[in-house]
């Protein structure tokens, strides 16, 4: 990445902490998210391992709970959502025209909150365990009774980074209505801008009752209140209401930015727009709004009546309509279009029928009688894990190999690529598909062993092995970061792939303001209608001047340590023998939380400006 | 540019007319407001007092809470203001999800409890 004037100065390491940069923010998310996801991977193949054999002894059933808790928290909270904003946070603003999102302070601050809730959550394996109690987290084995100190853990941790989310969120809810560039109206930006802006949008919706129940949950944990205990007038079930109402949309949360990223590879590599732009967007707001409306679906077995589960399950039926339409989209977008099939593509065309595949069994959950029957079994997790596996990480393989030359100037390497695909793609059917007959013959899900004789060994072996090469699959991605890194040849072109949208208008490395003069858009997809009805190159919207550019600042990593200890403090309250007291340990995190905001309000910041002859010799330099 | 940035302002940079707008937007705010304070006075009478019998009481403080709500979003929350699309777009999206699941608890909540 060119970087100019102010952060020339400043070490690596400093520069990285205070970047407020959204294209280094979203490598820092892209570093995290990979990390943790490599973590919780590691979980699932122990776990794996556990289940190869029948009465296996290779983790306690403690252990394994931890595990699957751990791995379920993670994967959704730490990996998936920070793997989609890392994406969002690099194209979004190039993809609208922006300099930067609309308030790149509270950008970092996101990421710097994110992290060190994640990392509150981890520290849990050194006292005394993680949290066991799944990552639904239900009472009342999640209360005070129940689960140790891993669960403070989990109910701060996840405050913690939920806050984080949400910040992000709001972020992009306003940079993307205020921030677009000249001509880029609301039906003209990519599709991946919009699930952007949806899934923003149900951030703030669903992430405020998490942090709801979250903080009622810690009130009982904690502070011995009683809103889950039923022996004291409370309602256990009050929980998984407030728990799912955040739980489903949050699936689309994670499901939506993958169903953008695969609306911009396939036209790319298709050489086609895309076809029925207007109906994804629709399609993409009418999944948004009903997975609010679907909640119980999670629930039918427990006990809410026939009445409330029919309405629910016809809601969830619903959204197969949407979700129809964006399949066949994308169907229509490949047919008869000039298919280029590299990594990319291929894990974005595959995405479909994987996705179909777990499309038809979540209608199949949805229907109630048949539910009681699938209900926590290894029906659900294969149904899950093909909605997540089969669409978000595909979606995001594919995002990666898509923008990985624009984020770091060279492309992946694409038979290691091809491998990694393969790879990846048999494992994963492999592991899953029988699994979803594991769980018909009555496998229940969250057990750490099952008995001989159960006609359970063989599947479970195939599951395991195809865990394993889905492994591998990953190992070769890694491997193929780093040799990429070494030994691909440097991308000096703007458009390595020939693509569509304004992100590709950009030199490559992108200079730190994007955009010299800011763009004028002329048409849906408007870097192809320039380089087919214009010269090749976007027209200016503005004058070059000097560029007006935010300063760095370390407050938003000192926010996050601030919560950090704040919320680790919260948790000392819980533990025996602390070495300092509690309290001690909240107030310095209290302190540096809102001291760092005190500072942020009362001293000036304006930013400062790239002198016009300075992007004049920058432009120069990456042209 | 941006070293003036922080130097107070002598002068309101607003015309005439903005000025006059304001004065009347808050004019509207406070009668608004008096009006809200009338509306929960009512309200606490109706319950306090008992002169009125409580199969009426409680349909009425929810008819002054429905009107309430519409103040407050429209005069408070300025829904009603033009070139606020987005703003309200987004209270009305609140609005619309959130209500199915209160409603949804309030019925669900009583029905199983563990």
């Amino acid at each position: 990445m060119a970087t100019a004037t102010a952060t020339k100065d400043k070490s690596v390491l400093w520069d990285w902490l205070t970047t407020v940069d959204h294209k280094k923010l979203a490598v820092l998310y892209l570093i995290a998210g990979t990390l943790f996801f490599v973590k919780a991977g590691m979980m699932a193949l122990f776990m794996r391992i556990q289940l190869m054999s029948a009465e296996n002894d290779f983790l306690t059933g403690q252990t394994f709970n931890e595990l699957i808790t751990m791995h379920g928290t993670i994967m959704l909270f730490l990996a998936a959502t920070p793997l989609i904003f890392a994406f969002m946070n690099f194209v979004i603003p190039l993809q609208i025209g922006a300099r930067d999102v609309a308030f790149p302070f509270v950008n970092a601050l996101g990421f710097w909150i994110f992290f060190f809730g994640g990392l509150l959550l981890s520290v849990s394996w050194f006292f005394g365990g993680g949290p066991d109690a799944g990552w639904t987290a239900y009472v009342p084995l999640s209360s005070g009774e129940y689960a140790d100190l891993g669960l403070d853990f989990y109910v701060l941790g996840l405050q913690v980074s939920g806050i984080g989310t949400l910040v992000s969120a709001i972020n992009f809810i306003v940079t993307i209505i205020n921030m677009r560039a000249p001509g880029m109206t609301m039906m003209r930006m990519p599709l991946f801008c919009w699930t952007g802006l949806v899934v923003s949008i149900l951030i703030v919706f669903a992430f405020t009752p998490l942090a709801a129940g979250l903080a009622l949950l810690m009130l009982d944990r904690i502070f011995g209140g009683q809103f889950f205990i039923p022996d004291m007038g409370g309602n256990a079930v009050l929980w998984q209401h407030i728990f799912w109402i955040f739980g489903h949309p949050e699936v689309y949360i994670l499901v939506l930015p993958a169903f953008g990223i695969i609306s911009e590879v396939i036209p790319a590599f298709s050489r086609k727009r895309l076809f029925g732009y207007t109906a994804m967007v629709f399609a993409t707001l009418v999944i948004a709004f009903l997975g609010f409306m679907v909640w119980v679906h999670h629930m039918f077995t427990v006990g809410l009546g026939p009445i409330t589960n029919s309405v629910f399950a016809i809601a969830t039926m619903g959204i197969a309509v949407p979700t129809g339409i964006k399949i066949f989209n994308w169907l229509f977008t490949m047919w008869g279009g000039k298919i280029t099939f590299n990594t990319a593509m291929l894990c974005a065309s595959s995405f479909v029928p994987t996705f179909v595949l777990g499309g038809v069994t979540g209608v199949m959950l949805a229907m109630v009688p048949v539910d009681y029957l699938y209900h926590d079994t290894y029906f659900v997790v294969a149904h899950f894990h093909y909605i997540i596996i089969g669409g978000i990480v595909l979606g995001l393989l594919a995002g990666t190999y898509y923008w990985y030359p624009k984020m770091f100037g060279h492309k992946l390497n694409e038979k290691l690529g091809i491998l990694m695909f393969w790879l990846f793609y048999i494992g994963f059917h492999m592991t899953f598909f029988i699994q979803h007959i594991l769980g018909l013959i009555g496998m229940p899900r969250r057990v750490y062993t099952y008995l001989e004789g159960q006609g359970m060994e063989t599947m479970n072996l195939v599951s395991s092995i195809g865990s394993f090469v889905m492994g591998a699959a990953i190992l070769v991605l890694v491997i193929n970061v780093v040799y990429s890194a070494f030994n691909s040849e440097r991308i000096t072109v703007n458009d390595p792939w020939d693509a569509r949208t304004l992100e590709w208008s950009t030199p490559t490395p992108i200079p730190e303001y994007n955009f010299a003069q800011t763009p004028q858009v002329r048409s849906l997809d408007p870097w192809f209608y320039e380089k087919v009805h214009g010269d090749g190159t976007m027209k200016p919207a503005e004058p070059m001047t000097d560029i007006h550019m935010p300063n760095g600042s370390i407050l938003p990593f000192v926010i996050g340590l601030g919560l950090f200890t704040w919320g680790f403090g919260m948790v000392m309250m819980n533990m025996e023998n602390t070495i300092v007291p509690p309290f001690l340990v909240i107030g310095t995190g209290v302190i540096l939380t809102f001291g760092s905001m005190l500072i942020r309000s009362i001293k000036e910041d304006h930013g400062y400006h790239i002198p016009l002859e300075q992007v004049k010799k920058i432009e120069k330099e990456v042209s | 540019m941006s070293d003036d940035l922080s130097k107070p302002f002598t002068k309101s940079s607003m015309s005439e007319e903005e000025i006059m707008k304001i004065n009347k937007e808050r004019k509207i705010q406070v009668t608004s407001f008096a009006f809200m304070i009338f509306l929960t006075i009512l309200a606490f009478i109706a319950v306090a007092t008992e002169t009125i019998e409580v199969g009426f009481a409680i349909p009425f403080i929810l008819l002054l809470a429905v009107v309430q709500f519409f103040l407050q979003m429209y005069y408070f929350m300025h829904l009603k203001d033009k070139d606020h699309g987005w703003p309200n777009a987004f209270i009305i999206s609140g609005v619309v999800l959130s209500t199915p699941a209160l409603i949804a608890l309030i019925l669900l909540l009583g029905v199983t409890k563990y």
